[in-house]
């Protein structure tokens, strides 16, 4: 996995490219969890992200925590394949995607 | 059918993987059923490096091989650790807001819903848990 953050003023687009798995996971946290002071929308982008499992999934959830409590959070850019994955866990229905 | 017996670590994943990717790579399987079963071992693989041991560590045991008229591919996970049938428990309520929601669970309930049958046994003091995906949809 890696991640390409882009901050434009209050708005951060983080493209993620590659696995959000049980290994990559913690980086994404870490990441999520030091940059989003003062940040009020939060975009994910999805359209290189091959694979999310459990562990990238509660991460979305947490980011999507935060962000609840200070602006506003979404995804774009996800394919069938993940959009099925978030389908199943109901997380399609917490998270933003568009 | 191939078999693998590792440390139950989340580090053996990869070799665990490479395992089940050498199997898929003589079928024609798809990229979405790919990602599906890769995703169920890493759930199922995780749990057992996570828990099964916890706080000692041991060694679980991997098989893959297809059902005899070649159609699906059974995954056979084996460990010593302490007995636990993770088909059990009560799915997660997904509905729930996100405050109420649970932290886990999400994984085995993804696990259900994206093989065609999972199935668990205790037997001489071993967990079994044994997934199968059908290759062709």
């Amino acid at each position: 996995m890696t991640l390409h953050p882009k901050k434009e003023g209050t708005k951060m687009t983080i493209e993620v490219e590659g696995r959000i798995d049980t290994k990559t996971a913690p980086e994404l946290d870490a990441f999520i969890k030091n940059s989003l002071d003062g940040i009020e929308l939060l975009v994910f982008d999805f359209a290189e992200t091959v694979y999310i499992s459990s562990a990238g999934l509660r991460i979305l959830l947490i980011a999507e925590k935060i962000m609840s409590k200070q602006g506003q959070m979404k995804l774009i850019h996800v394919s069938k394949d993940l959009m099925e994955i978030f389908d199943i866990t109901g997380t399609s229905t917490i998270l933003t995607i568009q | 059918m191939r078999e693998l017996t590792i440390a139950a670590t989340i580090d053996a994943l990869d070799a665990v993987n490479e395992l089940v990717e050498a199997q898929l790579d003589e079928t024609d399987c798809s990229m979405r059923a790919r990602m599906q079963i890769g995703l169920a071992v890493e759930e199922i693989f995780v749990n057992i490096a996570s828990y099964a041991y916890a706080p000692e560590t041991g060694e679980a045991t991997v098989q893959v091989g297809l059902t005899p008229d070649g159609s699906a591919v059974c995954i056979t996970f084996i460990d010593q650790g302490v007995p636990y049938d993770p088909l059990a428990k009560e799915d997660p309520d997904v509905s729930l807001p996100l405050e109420k929601r649970p932290v886990g669970g999400l994984g085995i309930l993804l696990v259900k819903n994206i093989m065609d049958d999972v199935r668990y046994e205790h037997t001489d003091g071993k967990n079994i848990l044994t997934i199968v995906k059908k290759l062709a949809p």
